[in-house]
């Protein structure tokens, strides 16, 4: 409750702020739910890893990030592409496998890309990102841009090697590159505790001497205010900046994980004191910027964006027999001398 | 006692090396450690410390000549209370020391005509074409220059690429024409940096990654596969991945187990590659060009004993070629030896042995091992009824392997003998040179598997 509180102090956020992030948020949560739900009707298939509890973390760095800038996450992906902006629809018809889905079906859950928005996946493979992520760094220092990149990954692949080969290259080249560690306690299910004897993920830059810091990630407000800070760094030209922004997934790591590695106390109790959405409702509440009435109607716009989402995933036909067979290779180039 | 003093091998392919510079004169004293000469090898000039105390009695070698094998005596240098005359008692460059290379057969010296003649007939460049005598790394480095100069967005990233000019020299000359933007030496990271490049391609840019050789690629293979080969289909489209990986790969010499595996037939299985794998000089220049323009990951695979060998190349501004596209080298009848990059050396060898035997052999470079040219190949097999496949692999799940499955599909009724593959043997390279010598596949093997499928 102490971290509520002392967000509600913050004067500067404007009500229409405040209810952008209320509803960026819920949002995702409420989309999130849908896709338990579908998955649990069978509509939704393989792996769903769910963002719940965390949505204070892209919630805040969207807002901190302008356009033009790129991002890049793991396979616990619907929330990043929700807060940048994707259409609802898209997502969840990609989480079932149809024509109208950002991948036309092929990627799913793990697997989906916007050029438009600078999305660049949703990637399976742990940690893989993080390079990938200091490559559209490297691209837009290339081309001159000052636009940054996001590379977001979790407290598990934290501890890959690839993301140190990534920070010293960020670091030796200056690369514009905010390396966001969405550390939620739990790699799969081991705990921080149990896979690293090192207090804070942060700190690790500073032997490449990047700089950092930590945040607390079910406030959004704070996460915000983080993020600005990384995004001048890296704008500056003053090469990476690491968040490590502290957070934590209500639900198992994916649908098919029952989560007997912690207590459903635990769960209970960061729900009930530290949920992101319940803390800017509060603040809305009491700063009396908004009445009960006002966030019924938020409630009840996102209820029905979530459920047209749901109904356009069900109802968009499974892609044709021919789509196995097309995007493997990209169209080739005129090959104008070849004989 | 005199010493002599001999050419030294200064790199694992090393066969012969220019004496470019002596730093001593006779009569000097010299001791251990001391630069006695400058040697120019095909990746360097490396300086040479005499190993041993003494006088330079006698240079053998004048500064200046090309082509001395390794071995062959230099100089002779005079041991305490000796006196010159003991010099020439000392044996001539004539009597040299007979070379030692054990990876590989006899190969004609560097300025030699090329393996394959009159590039004229071949389909990829036009009648009236004038050529220029290069070698593979020479060629290599022109289509990067070609395409950097081509495009902004083509740029070079890899260990050593810069500053040192390249491992083995292939980007020589390019950190001073395109500048350290555009030539990148990166830290000895290869999952991180694939990785970065991937991003990098996401992001607009058409990278070219050097890998020093393809057996450190290995601790980059997620990126490849995972990431840019698979993003073009999961993202239905959207966003592939224009980047090539390329650098030597396969056996070189005497570099054991872990310095010496073909990949081939791992890339080539992976939907959403392309995977290139030259001979000549010419094909490396037009196809290199030609990946370094494709909108997908390429991954091209070099050879580090052919970027010495001299081609003929043509003369023609923007000289591309076309992926999926064999070359039929040498027209026969008897029989169809199919083969690509250096198992190709052994091809032409053996054709020439099997024709003075009378027997026609009919030669096809793949080149590009996916796209794979599958119509000449059958064609051709079609013509001879017979097939022999050659190439440097492991020989499970090969691309041989592949090779004689498809024309057994596709060529069934017009086979008058089973399809021979000639490969690397199933084991992992040993380093004794007489076992790295059984490793590999030969020429010889080659006649055999020939003379088994003609009955001859």
């Amino acid at each position: 409750m102490a971290t509520r509180k002392a967000a509600a102090k913050r004067p500067n956020a404007s009500k229409e702020e405040l209810l952008a992030y209320y509803r960026d948020m819920l949002l995702i949560r409420r989309f999130e739910e849908k896709a338990g739900q579908l998955y649990g009707m069978g509509l939704i298939g393989g792996f769903c890893h769910l963002y719940i509890g965390q949505e204070a973390v892209v919630v805040g760095l969207e807002a901190a990030a302008k356009e033009g800038d790129s991002r890049v996450t793991s396979y616990r992906d619907h929330g990043h592409m929700l807060a940048c902006g994707m259409d609802p629809k898209g997502v969840m018809a990609e989480l079932t496998g149809r024509e109208g889905g950002y991948s036309r079906g092929k990627g799913g859950s793990m697997h989906m890309f916007s050029e438009e928005k600078k999305f660049y996946g949703g990637h399976g493979i742990v940690a893989a990102q993080v390079p990938i992520g200091t490559g559209l760094a490297f691209a837009n220092k290339y081309k001159g841009e000052d636009t940054v990149s996001f590379a977001y990954f979790g407290d598990g692949a934290a501890n890959q090697g690839q993301v140190y080969e990534a920070y010293n290259m960020a670091a030796l080249w200056d690369l514009p590159v905010i390396f966001v560690i969405e550390n939620n306690q739990y790699a799969m299910g081991t705990s921080v505790q149990r896979s690293t004897h090192s207090p804070s993920y942060w700190e690790r830059g500073v032997a490449f001497g990047i700089k950092g810091r930590e945040v607390d990630g079910m406030d959004v407000l704070a996460v915000k205010e983080a993020g600005e800070e990384a995004v001048a760094h890296c704008r500056a030209g003053k090469g990476p900046y690491i968040l490590e922004v502290k957070t934590y997934r209500y639900r198992g790591h994916s649908m098919s994980d029952p989560a007997k590695y912690r207590t459903r106390e635990e769960v209970q109790k960061m729900r009930e004191e530290r949920d992101p959405i319940e803390g800017i409702k509060a603040m809305l509440l009491t700063g009396s910027h908004a009445s009960e009435d006002e966030l019924k109607d938020v409630d009840k716009e996102i209820k029905s964006i979530v459920n047209e989402s749901a109904k356009f995933a069900q109802e968009s036909p499974e892609p044709s027999l021919d789509e196995l067979w097309t995007d493997i290779y990209a169209d080739e180039l005129p090959q104008e001398s070849a004989l | 006692m005199t010493i002599e003093i001999l050419m030294p091998a200064l790199s694992p392919t090393m066969e012969e090396g220019t004496l470019a510079k002596w730093v001593v004169k006779e009569g000097d004293t010299v001791s251990s450690g001391d630069v006695i000469a400058e040697i120019e090898t095909d990746k360097a000039t490396m300086e040479f410390e005499a190993v041993d105390e003494g006088v330079i009695g006698k240079i053998l070698i004048e500064e200046g000549t090309e082509g001395v094998k390794v071995n062959t005596p230099i100089a002779v240098m005079l041991e305490e209370g000796e006196d010159a005359s003991a010099a020439d008692a000392a044996p001539t460059p004539a009597a040299e020391a007979p070379a030692e290379t054990p990876a590989e057969p006899a190969k004609a010296p560097a300025a030699a005509k090329p393996a394959f003649e009159a590039p004229a007939q071949s389909p990829d460049v036009p009648e009236g074409t004038t050529f220029k005598s290069q070698t593979v790394r020479e060629a290599l480095r022109d289509a990067m220059a070609e395409e950097m100069r081509r495009s902004e967005n083509v740029f070079l990233m890899g260990e050593e690429v810069a500053e040192y000019q390249g491992a083995y020299k292939i980007s020589q000359g390019l950190l001073d024409e395109f500048g350290a933007k555009r030539v990148i030496d990166t830290p000895i990271t290869e999952h991180g940096f694939a990785g970065l490049a991937v991003g990098a391609a996401f992001g607009g840019l058409n990278p070219i990654v050097e890998f020093m050789t393809f057996n450190f690629a290995m601790q980059a293979i997620d990126q490849i596969i995972n990431s840019a080969a698979k993003t073009l289909y999961m993202s239905g489209g959207q966003m592939g991945c224009p980047i090539v990986f390329r650098g030597p790969n396969g056996a070189a010499a005497r570099v054991g187990a872990q310095h010496s595996q073909d990949y081939a037939a791992w890339y080539a299985s992976i939907p959403g590659l392309k995977v290139v794998q030259p001979y000549s000089a010419a094909d490396a220049k037009g196809l290199l060009k030609s990946a370094i323009r494709d909108p997908n990951p390429v991954i091209f695979l070099e050879n580090e004993i052919l970027y010495g060998k001299t081609f003929d190349v043509p003369e023609i501004e923007d000289f591309t070629i076309p992926f999926g596209k064999a070359k039929i080298c040498r027209e026969g009848t008897d029989v169809t030896i199919v083969s690509w990059s250096i198992g190709m050396t052994y091809a032409l060898e053996a054709a020439d042995a099997l024709a003075e035997m009378g027997i026609s052999a009919e030669v096809i470079d793949l080149r590009t091992l996916r796209p794979i040219d599958y119509a000449t190949v059958i064609a051709s097999v079609k013509k001879t009824n017979r097939c022999v496949t050659v190439e440097e692999g492991f020989p499970v799940a090969s691309m041989s392997n592949h090779l004689a499955a498809t024309i057994m599909t596709e060529a069934f009724d017009y086979l008058d003998a089973p399809v021979l593959s000639c490969t690397g043997k199933d084991v992992p390279m040993p380093y004794a040179a007489n076992l790295e010598k059984l490793a590999l596949t030969t020429t010889q093997e080659v006649i055999d598997a020939v003379r088994a499928v003609t009955y001859k």
